[in-house]
């Protein structure tokens, strides 16, 4: 697998959020979107733990217990679909329909090219614009099947000019 | 007359807002000016005469809090401004935020000067990444312009404002599991007392308000607590920031004054506009997943905390959903469920296990297999919920699970004799026939 983050680079980002216990938040998440794969590998959670001299159960734990964090490498763009309740009754049924027909893929699989995981999420503050889905920092509303079929669209073709 | 009142969302759209200029010619940093010439018990005065309460949900009173905090001799203390923001339907923290970061950081130093805290922290929810970036710029921005930052204004007082953030977990929005995220860890929420007021943030005395809170403060320097009290009710000071979603026309956030009924906030041309399509409307949810349902019997309540509060209905966070006829309850109910399931913390049994047994009942009423004594069951589970878990979120989790019991008792008995009236349940069975 390409983009994987090395020794180096875990260190910086360490040293650029503060080497201190509060940072952990701060630091993983920045390590899960440097990697490329929106994940933290075990070994970088090591270094981690390392560093900032905690128990690497005390990472685990943190990884575990927040949403935004998975341990296993996920697509290069994970695709998020609210499914709390204001957006459920705005149709997010058909949001996950439209997705999973447009990809080929169920909800939290990833397309075989590893480009896109599709998962559910809890309520991001976006619910005037539902069904509404989030990919990384950029936030999508009012879906119909041509803006879903736009916006695959747009990422396929901007990772192909990446490479 | 317009039912909208701008009080402090009157520069969001209007200025740029990382810039320091125009916050100050639209009138910004005058409630700070006052607030630093003022002794701090009469900062905290005018905050008790606004009637202030707290938006995050919980509605308690802002002054008698600062009141307590100001009485605790005990240094360093903090200030904690809460912008997890995850209530479901409630995105007005957001608004504030992206629009008017500048408020919100001088609501926060006018209280860091209140109990001469010289750190303030801002706990911003992972979900909001990209609006983290703009508000440092503007906490940069008041720090070159010497509102922030040390020696404010020439003073001897200095302030300093983080920014901390969360990582996807409703239940860290809980004032004491927040403190833990803050401090690097999980966010569960720590046994009361002792009060963050007495143990906070790195076990010091702390304040914790939410950010439309603090985004008051300003205004309530500028114009006096009596004068801000009387925009909103008796009991209900000023104004509310409301969140409308659902299936209805105008979703959006609003700012109203207290005291509007909730048929103006949900009907009126200015406001909700009424239903989104062609069916009538059924219920509303209110404050969020948290937040019981109201009917179409309550639609005469004034809003603000007292009258809603007489007939069991809250502010909460000020989110408002809106259900047309095309909403079944009981699948309505298993949305809100599943969401509450996904974000139990697990510490407690009751919260823990209760809402699984709570989804699993309902989904027998969707599948048409249950019985009267799945109702009852229902209706024991929710009190226990209530009066057994542990924090706030198993609490209130079945809280629109038990308004629903009582209010939409017919439509649970249609479920049980194999009917579901909108139509959403059993269409499985249904498009087999056809
Ligand atoms: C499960 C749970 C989630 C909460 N989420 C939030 C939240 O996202 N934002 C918030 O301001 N308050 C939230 N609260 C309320 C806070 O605990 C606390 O009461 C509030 O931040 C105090 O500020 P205020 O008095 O200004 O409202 C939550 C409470 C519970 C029990
Ligand atoms: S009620 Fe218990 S299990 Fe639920 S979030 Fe609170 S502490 Fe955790
Ligand atoms: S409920 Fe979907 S973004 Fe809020």
């Amino acid at each position: 697998m390409s983009g994987e983050l090395k020794k180096e680079q875990v260190l910086a980002i360490i040293k650029n959020k503060g080497n201190a216990k509060e940072k952990l938040l701060s630091i993983l998440l920045a390590i899960q979107e440097a990697s490329g794969w929106n994940y933290v590998d075990k070994e970088w959670a090591k270094l981690v733990a390392t560093e900032l001299e905690i128990p690497l159960t005390k990472v685990y734990d943190v990884l575990t217990f927040y949403a935004m964090f998975s341990t296993e490498p996920r697509g290069k763009y994970v695709i998020e679909i609210c499914k709390s309740a204001p957006c459920h009754v705005a149709k997010a049924d058909s949001a996950v329909q439209m997705f999973t027909e447009e990809l080929g893929i169920k909800m939290g699989e990833t397309t075989a090219n590893n480009l896109f995981t599709l998962q559910y999420t809890s309520c991001f503050g976006a619910c005037d614009l539902a069904p509404v889905v989030k990919i990384g920092e950029k936030v999508y509303g009012h879906l119909t099947r041509e803006k879903v079929a736009e916006i695959i669209k747009t990422y396929r073709e901007g990772s192909r000019c990446l490479k | 007359m317009s039912k909208i009142m701008p009080l402090i969302s009157a520069n969001c759209g209007k200025i740029s807002p990382a810039s320091v200029e125009d916050y100050v010619r639209a009138g910004g940093f005058s409630g700070l000016q006052k607030a630093l010439k003022m002794p701090p018990t009469q900062i905290i005065n005018e905050v008790k005469k606004a009637k202030l309460r707290g938006r995050g949900g919980a509605g308690y009173p802002a002054g008698s809090k600062w009141q307590q905090l100001y009485e605790i001799k005990h240094f360093p203390k903090y200030i904690v401004c809460n912008a997890d923001e995850g209530e479901p339907g409630t995105f007005k923290d957001k608004l504030l935020l992206e629009k008017d970061p500048l408020r919100v950081i001088e609501g926060m130093t006018i209280a860091g000067y209140v109990f001469n805290a010289h750190d303030g922290y801002i706990y911003i929810r992972g979900e909001y990444a990209a609006l983290q970036d703009d508000f440092q710029a503007a906490i940069d921005s008041a720090v070159r312009a010497g509102y922030l930052g040390d020696k404010i204004l020439g003073t001897d007082y200095s302030y300093h404002l983080h920014i901390m953030t969360g990582a996807g977990a409703y239940v860290c929005g809980e004032n004491s599991a927040m403190l833990n995220s803050i401090e690097g860890k999980v966010g569960r929420p720590r046994v009361k007392p002792p009060h963050l007021a007495e143990v906070g943030l790195f076990q010091q005395p702390t304040l914790v308000n939410n950010v439309e809170s603090f985004a008051n403060i300003p205004t309530i320097m500028q114009i006096g607590g009596e004068k801000y009290l009387s925009y909103g009710t008796v009991d209900s000071g000023g104004t509310k920031l409301i969140c409308l979603s659902g299936n209805v026309a105008n979703p959006g956030v609003y700012e109203v004054p207290f005291g509007l009924t909730l048929r103006d906030l949900i009907y009126d041309e200015e406001l909700g506009g009424g239903p989104s399509g062609q069916k009538k409307i059924k219920f509303f949810h209110l404050g969020g997943q948290s937040g019981p349902c109201g009917f179409l019997s309550q639609l005469d309540t004034p809003y603000c905390y007292q009258a809603l509060r007489d007939k069991g209905l809250s502010v909460g966070s000020g989110a408002i959903v809106v259900m047309d006829e095309s909403v079944c309850v009981i699948d309505y109910l298993k949305a809100v469920t599943e969401f509450f399931i996904h974000e139990s913390c697990g510490k407690c049994t009751p919260c823990r296990e209760g809402n699984k047994q709570i989804y699993a009942l309902l989904d027998k009423f969707a599948q048409g297999t249950a019985s009267k004594e799945d109702y009852a069951l229902l209706q024991r589970l929710s009190t226990l919920l209530a009066k057994a878990s542990f924090c706030g979120l198993g609490q209130a989790a079945a809280t629109a699970l038990s308004t629903c019991l009582k209010n939409l008792q017919a439509e649970f008995d249609a479920h049980i004799e194999g009917r579901c009236p909108a139509g959403v349940c059993f269409t499985k069975q249904e498009s087999g026939e056809q």
